[in-house]
């Protein structure tokens, strides 16, 4: 798009939340500082670990990879490492490059999101309009690997589904590159600006001893000094071959997040250009016929965090038991040690910082002790966004331009 | 054609609803904000009540706790409106069918409160951008 | 830790548990009575400082299990409490939400799908099925058909 035609930026976020309706967060205040929270998550729940039981062994992967959007590539993953374990089947090495070329793909473009969101959520919206288009390439190269922008389908017990043709490795390298650069360059902006500074250092605390208590991981251990990655800690796909660093800052504030994402962004980018280079030749899969009785553990480091899947099997052909944990099953909650004793104007930011899915984010409201709601998601947007225009004119530096980048 | 139905062409007025959906959809529909696919230059506009829309985009499957707010949010849209079900899970619950908290597919619970509701479908898993935009221009073409 | 300290270690615990299972060389589980779980989980937690993963509820048909999973990320190795709950009528064990918050919502979501009791947990309120969902109809139970 050209630069004469840049369109204004459009509000996002329009849940209106119903008078007297429980919300997915409710807040609690005292004046305007939150004293507690309350979380309810039936909205979303499917009943997935049951229709999993319903399906056989290769079905499910379709099935898990609906369970978050953005983390569509690391469920199915955990899923069938699980599988694996129980049927002692190891993938050929060709698969583990194209499992380990998608996943960091998917973790740029759900890191990219989550820059943009946060940049909305504070008042940076030429943040929020870079960052998705910069998501889009990321998007269409997944398109053309694997058919879909998202639920890739790409990956089943023994191996992948389609493999990643020789042609289309020049162009991956050079999307990544492009990528690489442009994450650079806001990286060095937010690092530079005072007023980034100033809106999100020391705001919403996860100290490291309540990350260990919450068992947080992902971007929100790592921000908190939590040195834990299960791509290094219990190395899958080709992790361990690639070339490769654990981010993690220790403040443990929103500004220690937002920099552990961007700074993972660029590795990522890495760490699949490694991985395509190095991508070697052979099949990209072995046939697996039958899955013993027995039980697995298989995880993987979705972009918010340790995704775990526990598998039984009874040696017939559906799984027994199949366990499913989102790693916002263990962040979301420590919003609780993040959130209290914050203001009403952080909260948007601090919830942001756990990177829960987009949806449960916009759920959120402060209501009184009846229910009601006193603050809903656009009001505290709203205040949120009050508050990096004052910062502004009290610090008075410029605003980011597009043209910047 | 009643007037109303020709003035709710001009420019349309959508409000979201995540009735338990993985997200998907919900970000494909973020992404028609977005400079690329850019969707005001059809006159769509995101509000942020029902009572302002004319158009209702539901994403996910509809949960059994969903579905109470859902049915709610129908009310309060203001008539005539459009309920369009984005994505596989909102046309035919999708992959979920059969799951013991799927009060859904969305068409069933909006009939509940009203079985004259004009309904449009946009498959897809997500349905891409382009489809979702395709569809609605088509559905505002068929009224 | 490194694995050979791990290994070691557990054989602190061995009285308390019916066996030691090993997978793999980085897959543990630990079979135990339901009223042995909380000190093996205190000790992993605290002692050998794991981290907590998350907690798996399994109706096995002839008893309840609760598996406690755990990880020494040093190691990748996943450390799994497998508390065998053999009373099906009231199906209860302790809770370990006290020791760690962080498997505070797990046991809430055990009692909402198989209707096992957690003893002292904090807040043992409904937390993923709807308001509406009908009392004593635990979905995860094997006679509950999709």
């Amino acid at each position: 798009m050209s630069q004469a035609t840049r369109k204004p930026v459009l509000a996002v976020g329009p849940f209106h939340p119903l008078q007297e309706e429980m919300e997915f967060f409710q807040l609690t205040v005292d004046g305007e500082i939150v004293t507690d929270i309350d979380v309810r998550i039936s909205y979303n729940h499917r009943g997935i670990e049951k229709l999993s039981e319903t399906l056989q062994f290769d079905q499910v992967p379709f099935l898990v990879s609906r369970i978050c959007g953005i983390c569509s590539a690391s469920h199915p993953l955990a899923y069938v490492q699980a599988v694996e374990e129980i049927a002692g089947v190891t993938p050929p090495e060709r698969a583990l490059y194209v499992r380990t070329i998608i996943n960091e793909l998917e973790r740029i473009h759900s890191h990219l999101l989550w820059v943009g969101l946060a940049g909305h959520f504070i008042g940076y919206d030429t943040v929020f309009m870079w960052a998705w288009k910069y998501r889009e390439p990321v998007l269409d190269l997944l398109e053309e690997i694997t058919g879909n922008r998202n639920n890739y389908g790409n990956v089943k017990v023994g191996g992948c589904r389609e493999d990643i043709p020789d042609e289309l490795k020049p162009k991956i390298v050079k999307e990544l590159d492009v990528i690489e650069k442009k994450t650079e360059m806001l990286t060095k902006a937010v690092l530079d600006d005072p007023i980034i500074h100033a809106r999100l250092k020391g705001v919403g605390v996860l100290t490291k001893e309540d990350g260990v208590k919450f068992a947080v991981t992902g971007p929100t251990a790592r921000g908190s000094g939590i040195d834990i990655d299960v791509r290094h800690d219990d190395p899958y796909a080709a992790y361990a071959d690639l070339d490769w660093s654990v981010i993690s800052q220790p403040e443990g504030d929103v500004f220690a997040k937002a920099v552990v994402r961007l700074l993972e962004t660029i590795e990522a980018a890495r760490i699949a250009r490694q991985a395509v280079q190095k991508l070697p030749k052979g099949p990209v899969a072995v046939e697996v016929k039958e899955i013993p009785p027995g039980e697995g553990c298989g995880h993987a480091e979705a972009p918010r965090g340790e995704t775990f899947h526990y598998v039984r099997s009874d040696g017939g052909n559906r799984p027994v038991r199949h366990k499913v944990r989102a790693p916002s099953y263990v962040n979301v909650p420590s919003f609780k040690a993040s959130c209290i004793g914050e203001h009403i104007a952080d909260v948007t930011i601090t919830l942001a910082a756990v990177d829960p899915c987009y949806s449960c984010t916009e759920r959120i409201a402060v209501v009184d002790s009846h229910n009601k709601i006193l603050h809903d998601y656009d009001e505290l947007l709203r205040l949120s966004r009050a508050k990096t225009a004052q910062l502004k004119k009290e610090i008075g530096a410029p605003e980011m331009k597009l043209e910047d980048f | 054609m009643n007037w109303k139905l020709w003035s709710l062409k001009k420019s349309i007025w959508v409000f979201h609803v995540n009735a338990g959906a993985c997200n998907n959809c919900d970000i494909e529909i973020v992404n028609l904000l977005t400079p690329r696919f850019d969707v005001e230059r059809f006159g769509i506009k995101l509000v942020g009540s029902p009572r302002h829309a004319d158009a209702l985009l539901v994403t996910g499957a509809g949960t059994r706790q969903a579905s109470v707010r859902l049915r709610e949010v129908y009310r309060q849209t203001a008539k005539p409106c459009v309920v369009f079900c984005m994505g596989a899970c909102a046309c035919g619950t999708g992959i979920f069918e059969g799951g013991y908290h799927i009060a859904g597919p969305v068409d069933k619970i909006i009939k509940e409160v009203d079985p004259n509701a004009i309904i449009a479908y946009v498959p897809g898993c997500p349905p891409k951008p382009e489809a979702m935009i395709s569809g609605v221009v088509k559905a505002l073409s068929a009224l | 830790m490194k694995q050979e300290e791990l290994d070691n270690r557990l054989s602190e615990i061995e009285g308390e548990l019916l066996s030691v299972e090993r997978t793999e060389d980085n897959r543990i589980f630990l079979p135990c009575e339901s009223e042995k779980a909380y000190a093996v989980c205190k000790f992993l937690f605290e002692e050998l400082q794991l981290r907590f993963v998350i907690s798996t509820g399994v109706d096995a048909e002839h008893c309840f299990e609760v598996l406690h999973h755990f990880t020494n990320d040093e190691s990748g190795c996943i450390v799994t409490v497998k508390a065998m709950i053999r009373d099906r009528e009231a199906p209860e064990l302790e809770s370990i939400a006290p020791l760690i918050p962080g498997a505070e919502w797990i046991e809430r979501e055990m009692h909402d799908i198989l209707g096992i009791n957690f003893k002292n947990h904090p807040n043992l309120r409904r937390l993923i099925l709807s308001d509406d969902w009908p009392e004593g109809v635990y979905p995860l139970r094997k006679d509950v058909k999709v």
